[in-house]
């Protein structure tokens, strides 16, 4: 017996790298200005399914994304990693989604792929930073969480067992299949690329990529099926519109601010034995020190 | 009128843990803005007079799940007692803490809910809001207020429609502050049997090794920091050394963090814990945001840094050019020379 194994995953802006340039006047970020990655902790979540995989032979992995079109390119990056197949969310009528929306949504579609054994996603995305996807999309599914993995220490056909991160300490919990697991920074990074499997998918693609380009694709996806990048709308998965984008989301934002802090007038003192000790007098004087 | 709730969690000695008591303060407050009653909920094997401990916070009712099979934590049966409580009590508002327990609870309870949550917040407050498009006015809205976006922007974020309002708070920022010793708490006992079912107990705990808290940064009058610009774990000590003869605590950057200089606990910002020590001694910190959001309330603030543009010297109430390494065994010396 094989499993079936999602890996949700989401392309985000590069958060840790913004620069100046991205920050608009009144404090937003223009998102269209920093350079977009795999959610980094997401990429270890893949690496965690594919290490199941690699227990578990003729397990299925399948990256399942929502974006825009844009977002294949996470797709594509996992099949060279050695995910089987992938699945794009994209429609408008997604935008505007906070994370009770989002999971509405990935809970559809994971839905319509089932039986789903196995869910792995990151603990948390860097543009939002919640923690809040994973566990909402499994409650919405039904089945159990184990969050901040941090080891997969063992897995059969109907339980898993795992190692969890905490903040003082571990633990190791083990779940019967189906579970849903968001998986940590502190667990093993994602494998590289592999050559043979870029060779295979790099021409992986999604219909509206190939309309865009206006490529001919029916001989591709006829002679090679694996390439096709499937899209689901909101109809494929069946979702009620109610429960997605702005109406589906309770959360609102009021405002965005840049951080202020208040610059304080410093003195500014060398590294010599005059100035130092000056200091700690003033120090120990005010009662700070001593 | 609807209640605010604070689920409070466990430490490991099954005492309540300081983040919650941190929230049954700043819930105090809001509940004293908003006319209502402060709720506690707490889940474990311990029985009243541990639950009592977040009494002198100004807790009206304490809603106690006594039941052994609720210590340690478990998503699902924790998850269950807490929707089975707000859809009976029907609070306005219920806050946790940014912990890995209540960043896995919270979620759960939000989804099955369907109500909103915001992560991670820095402060929380009461406040209205007039929709834009149809200009519909809310009234005494819980205002979350949260680092975004990788901590470059603070947003504020608002549920104007559904109810609960929830929120999870990171540890340090609220303050604790003791209302009254001899606070009255009414207490209010779940019958856990009703809710608990088998399905709630599918998972296993194999093993469990959690240390009890050894490093407490948070409430240190004074803290050295290192950062990235220290340069190995080794040139650590010397911020050790420093911090014993002050009498102070040696917290560190994430980049510090990252590279192994120093322990995950010692975490000072955004992603670690937020402290406002009486005097706060950056070394080889730039101070990236992340950084300054959690330490830019400290009363003293000196900087040691070679570069004199790093972004930390603009809060510094000192500012010393120069490489740590030298600087501190000056400041050693000069300290034992005139403390008296």
């Amino acid at each position: 017996m094989s499993l079936k194994i999602v890996v949700l995953a989401k392309q985000v802006p590069d958060t840790a790298n913004v620069t100046q340039d991205a920050m608009k006047e009144d404090g937003t970020v223009n998102r269209a200005a920093l350079p977009v990655i795999f959610n980094p902790e997401d990429l270890h979540a893949l690496e965690m399914a594919l290490r199941v995989k690699d227990k578990i032979k003729d397990s299925e992995v399948i990256l399942l994304t929502m974006g825009p079109v844009r977002a294949n390119e996470i797709i594509r990056e996992a099949l060279f990693r050695g995910a089987d197949k992938g699945y794009l969310l994209t429609d408008r009528r997604f935008a505007g989604s906070d994370t009770l929306a989002t999971s509405y949504a990935l809970s559809m579609a994971i839905k319509k792929l089932w039986p789903v054994n196995l869910i792995f996603t990151g603990r948390q995305a860097i543009d939002g930073d919640t923690a809040q996807v994973g566990p909402q999309t499994a409650e919405k599914i039904g089945i159990p969480q184990i969050t901040y993995a941090e080891e997969l220490i063992d897995v059969d056909t109907s339980s898993i067992t795992i190692k969890r991160r905490l903040d003082r300490g571990v633990e190791i919990i083990k779940s019967p299949l189906p579970c849903l697991i968001t998986v940590n920074h502190s667990s093993p990074r994602c494998r590289f690329r592999n050559a043979k499997l870029v060779m295979k998918y790099k021409k992986a693609t999604s219909m509206s990529e190939l309309q865009e380009r206006n490529e001919d694709y029916y001989d591709l996806f006829e002679s090679k099926p694996y390439l096709k990048i499937d899209e689901w709308g909101v109809e494929d998965i069946n979702a009620d519109i109610k429960w997605l984008g702005l109406s589906g989301s309770p959360t609102k934002v009021k405002k965005i601010e840049n951080v202020v802090f208040k610059a304080k007038e410093n003195l500014v003192l060398a590294d010599n034995d005059n100035d130092i000790d000056k200091l700690m007098k003033t120090l120990i004087n005010s009662h700070i020190i001593g | 009128m609807n209640s605010i709730f604070v689920y409070c969690e466990l430490t490991e000695e099954k005492n309540i843990a300081d983040v919650s008591l941190e929230l049954c303060s700043k819930g105090r407050k809001l509940a004293n803005q908003l006319n209502v009653p402060l709720e506690a909920i707490v889940i474990g094997d311990v029985d009243e007079n541990i639950a009592r401990q977040v009494s002198p916070y100004g807790v009206d009712v304490i809603h106690l799940a006594k039941d052994n099979r609720l210590f340690p934590y478990q998503t699902l049966p924790h998850a269950a007692i807490v929707i089975d409580l707000i859809k009976n009590e029907q609070p306005q508002i219920v806050i946790y803490g940014a912990t890995p327990i209540g960043r896995d609870l919270a979620p759960r309870v939000a989804s099955a809910l369907r109500c909103g949550l915001t992560a991670d917040c820095t402060e929380l407050a009461i406040g209205s809001h007039i929709e834009p498009k149809s200009q519909k006015e809310y009234k005494n809205l819980l205002l979350q207020i949260r680092p975004a976006f990788g901590g470059n922007i603070i947003a504020t974020i608002i549920n104007p429609e559904t109810r609960p309002q929830m929120a999870t708070v990171r540890e340090g920022v609220m303050k604790k502050e003791i209302i009254s010793n001899s606070y009255n708490s009414k207490i209010s006992k779940i019958d856990t049997e009703k809710i608990l079912k088998p399905e709630h107990f599918i998972l296993q705990t194999i093993e469990r090794h959690v240390e009890p808290q050894k490093i407490n940064i948070k409430n240190a009058n004074i803290i050295v920091a290192g950062g990235y610009g220290m340069g190995s774990k080794e040139n650590f000590q010397l911020l050790y050394e420093l911090a014993n003869i002050l009498g102070a605590e040696v917290g560190a950057s994430r980049a510090a963090v990252d590279a192994g200089f120093a322990e995950p606990e010692r975490q000072i910002g955004q992603t670690g814990v937020t402290v406002r020590p009486k005097l706060y001694i950056a070394c080889g910190i730039s101070g990236a945001v992340q950084h300054r959001a959690g330490m830019a309330e400290s009363s003293t603030i000196i900087s040691i840094n070679t570069d004199p543009k790093a972004p930390i010297n603009e809060i510094a109430d000192y500012v010393i050019i120069g490489d740590v390494n030298s600087v501190i065994p000056k400041m050693i010396k000069f300290y034992k020379q005139n403390v008296k």
